[in-house]
């Protein structure tokens, strides 16, 4: 399988009025075409940031990120975020209050004709069996239905990347697990590649092909869900996935409790 | 959008330079003329208006937002709103007003006589309005709603639990008021009192018809009576130190009300009165908006009719005067929507981690046009615009005065001096769109400039509205930049009043007053819906 997606000794950081602030450190990874990707850890860790300079929110310091073989951030060259072919569905939602559900399908599909636009925007909800939906305002619709919109408007434009910040975050626990999986089927059937990040263990476990541990800003081990759980690269990632499953168990056995 | 951010900021900032400069500039002998004669005295009466006009604002705006916010009573509701309506009321209007009602042979001295018993002015009158005490009077009347809002809407924010923690540690109501509920209050009633006295400080037309000679009259007076510039100057630069007082006192009040009122808890309970008690309150809340607004707004639509039904309609002039007055404020308008936009969203995207910010810097710089008095600003901006004057006819070959001569200055000015209206507005709009929005757009293929289009200016439809509201009810009633900078034979409602109060003739003043007026209803009406939530 091809490489769609490269980041090679990536350094972000912030200027503060006593220096530059390093957020991300040394960050590399490789994601192939289809797969998906996760990155997991703390609070703070950085994750976030990563996603955001993968959108070209954020500047990159040093190092590059590269998709399909072009450059499209690096300390000298930054494309705009508009021209990347990037997708993103944010942690809360981002709906265009304004638009209606359609409406917000359609944003990104201007430079098409209205008929393929129509199509399109009745295809993509259908895919997220929204189809009725599309007259109404984001306000109108549940949690979980906003998420489903938010995943049919950053697929419309068919990005090469699609990159998915807290999916799942905003939802209650039985929404959240169930559409986990459905956003990871959606995916699978429309092949695309993700990179999602998350704090949840058992979401990431999952969804993703390709789960990268993150703690401080730095990458500990980018791997697949096997390996990670059976072969560990260090101390630190062995007791962060088993520290996780642990809190897993109790949680699940304190509900089971009489 | 930082050049043109820095361009506004350059338009707010030329003129105060200008100012300066050319106060320094100036015969030194003016300067020993106007310190010996004309400043002693308008400095006095400026500190004395000032100081009476705070105390008695602050008095009856903290006073009256207590009143309803701790008691219930009937009529509670409508006093909450009602409070706000001598906002309407411009100051140069209810001088205008007051000066006829509470004339010696005016109904309300008639009335006071009929009831007493004399039947002649040379056996009872009250003292004269003609007087400092009465400009504090009329002016504390009409501006207490700027302390009354801003403590009011600190009121409904404050937490219950902290005055029943003050209960339960003995304290009674009266000092609980007094040692939680006035400290806390503070910093709100600082800001509302900047405003209103930011708003005596620009005042004009009624300290003239009381006859007290602030330094604003001085400032006119020399410039147009005397046609002393260099003294105008002089003497604007005196009020500009007041100024950087009075910002100062909204800067510190504003910054203190960032710790407090910040999270939502439950509200105070209001305690319940009846009968006489009730009753008592009612009165005392309704006696600010019978002095502030129902009285003058009935003096002038009485006024109003006799002269409708006397001349059988209005004369052509006025007719005219409402036209300049609508095409100068709508120009004015669309000017500093546009200005306020390009500022508020340079600061918005323009901001950068570190702590200094070019973008806020011009923003900051460019909304201080509302604290420079009308006068002050006129003759700062003069200079500058003759500049551009003489640029633009040596360029074209033209002669003559392009910006000067017509009502683009005008418009210019008031664009500065409401600035900060719309560009706070829509600063506040913006900070409601979550930064997700523009994001997801970018991503979905639209350029910075699209989303604008597509995203933001559709959201912030109702803070433009709103915005554009408040600027053009003020730009209708400004009265000080218009006297100074109109063109020649150029009359707006306001200078239209303001000539007719100068003349004593009362005619048609009534009619144009009645008109601003009504239009600053339109603000006042926004104002209780969108802070007072008038549901509650």
């Amino acid at each position: 399988m091809t490489t769609l997606l490269a980041l090679q000794k990536v350094l972000l950081a912030y200027d503060m009025p006593d220096g530059l602030h390093e957020v991300v450190r040394d960050f590399s990874l490789d994601l192939a075409r289809g797969d998906i990707g996760c990155l997991l850890g703390a609070s703070g860790c950085g994750k976030s940031t990563v996603l955001r300079a993968i959108a070209g929110f954020e500047p990159v310091r040093s190092g590059s990120i590269s998709l399909d073989g072009v450059v499209i951030s690096s300390p000298s060259r930054i494309v705009a975020p508009e021209l990347r072919r990037v997708g993103m569905m944010f942690q809360d939602y981002a709906l265009f209050p304004h638009l209606t559900v359609a409406q917000n399908v359609a944003f990104g599909l201007r430079r098409q004709d209205r008929a393929t636009q129509q199509k399109r925007v009745a295809e993509m909800l259908e895919l997220v069996a929204l189809a009725e939906a599309g007259g109404s305002y984001p306000h109108e619709l549940s949690g979980g239905q906003q998420q489903r919109v938010a995943l049919a408007r950053a697929l419309a434009p068919a990005p090469d990347l699609l990159l998915l910040d807290e999916p799942f975050s905003n939802l209650d626990v039985d929404t959240r697990e169930h559409l986990a999986f459905e956003v990871r089927d959606i995916l699978r059937a429309t092949e695309h590649t993700a990179i999602l990040v998350t704090h949840n263990q058992a979401e990431a476990f999952a969804i993703a092909d390709r789960i990268g541990i993150m703690s401080a800003g730095q990458i500990r081990q980018w791997d697949s869900p096997y390996n990670l759980h059976n072969h560990p690269q260090d101390d630190f990632v062995r007791d962060f996935i088993r520290r996780e499953a642990l809190t897993t168990q109790r949680a699940a056995a304190y509900e089971r409790r009489p | 959008m930082l050049p043109v951010a820095a361009l506004l900021a350059l338009m707010v900032l030329a003129p105060l330079v200008m100012l300066v400069w050319f106060a320094l500039q100036a015969d030194t002998a003016h300067w020993a003329h106007l310190a010996s004669h004309v400043l002693p005295q308008a400095l006095a009466n400026t500190v004395l208006l000032l100081l009476g006009v705070g105390t008695l604002a602050a008095l009856l705006g903290t006073g009256s937002a207590w009143l309803v916010t701790a008691y219930d009573f009937p009529g509670r509701r409508m006093l909450s709103w009602a409070l706000l309506l001598p906002l309407a009321v411009p100051t140069y209007i209810v001088a205008y007003a007051y000066l006829d009602l509470l004339h010696p042979i005016g109904p309300v001295q008639t009335a006071l006589r009929a009831v007493l018993g004399y039947d002649n002015p040379r056996q009872f009158r009250l003292p004269d309005l003609r007087s400092l005490q009465g400009a504090i009077f009329v002016l504390g009347f009409v501006l207490y709603p700027y302390v009354y809002l801003s403590t009011r809407v600190m009121f409904m924010s404050q937490a219950a639990s902290l005055l029943e923690a003050a209960r339960t540690l003995g304290a009674t109501r009266g000092e609980t008021f007094f040692r939680v509920v006035l400290p806390m209050a503070r910093p709100a009633i600082a800001v509302g009192l900047s405003l209103a006295l930011l708003e005596t400080l620009n005042d004009i037309g009624a300290s003239e018809f009381l006859g007290v000679q602030t330094l604003t009259v001085a400032v006119y007076t020399t410039w147009i009576t005397r046609s002393d510039l260099g003294g105008a100057a002089q003497i604007a630069l005196a009020m500009l130190i007041i100024v950087v007082g009075l910002i100062l006192l909204e800067r510190h009040g504003r910054k203190r009300q960032r710790f407090s009122g910040t999270q939502r808890m439950r509200p105070m309970q209001a305690t319940h009165l009846h009968g006489g008690q009730a009753a008592a309150a009612f009165t005392l809340g309704a006696l600010p908006v019978i002095i502030g607004f129902c009285a003058p707004a009935a003096y002038l639509v009485a006024e109003t009719f006799k002269r409708l039904h006397l001349a059988g309609g209005v004369s052509a002039q006025l007719l005219a005067g409402l036209r300049n007055t609508l095409v100068v404020a709508t120009a004015a308008t669309v000017l500093t929507l546009l200005c306020g936009l390009a500022i508020a969203w340079a600061a918005r995207t323009l901001r950068s981690g570190s702590g200094f910010d070019p973008a806020r810097a011009c923003a900051r710089i460019a909304g201080l046009g509302y604290a420079v008095p009308g006068t002050v600003l006129a003759i700062g901006l003069l200079t500058p615009l003759l500049m551009i004057d003489r640029a633009w006819g040596f360029v074209t070959g033209h002669g003559g005065l392009f910006l000067m001569g017509s009502m683009t200055a005008l418009v210019i000015a008031y664009a500065i001096r409401f600035l900060a209206i719309s560009s706070g507005g829509i600063e506040a709009g913006l900070t409601r769109i979550p930064p997700s929005l523009e994001q997801a757009s970018r991503l979905l293929g639209e350029t910075a400039a699209g989303t604008l289009r597509r995203v933001h200016l559709p959201l912030l439809r109702p803070a433009l509205a709103a915005s554009a509201l408040l600027v053009f009810v003020d730009a209708m009633k400004e009265l000080p930049v218009t006297l100074l900078l109109r063109p020649m034979n150029f009359d707006t409602l306001a200078t239209w009043l303001y000539a007719d109060a100068a003349r004593g003739s009362y005619e048609e003043g009534a009619v144009a007053a009645l008109a601003i007026v009504a239009a600053g209803l339109l603000p006042v009406i926004l104002l209780a819906r969108t802070n007072l939530k008038m549901g509650r």
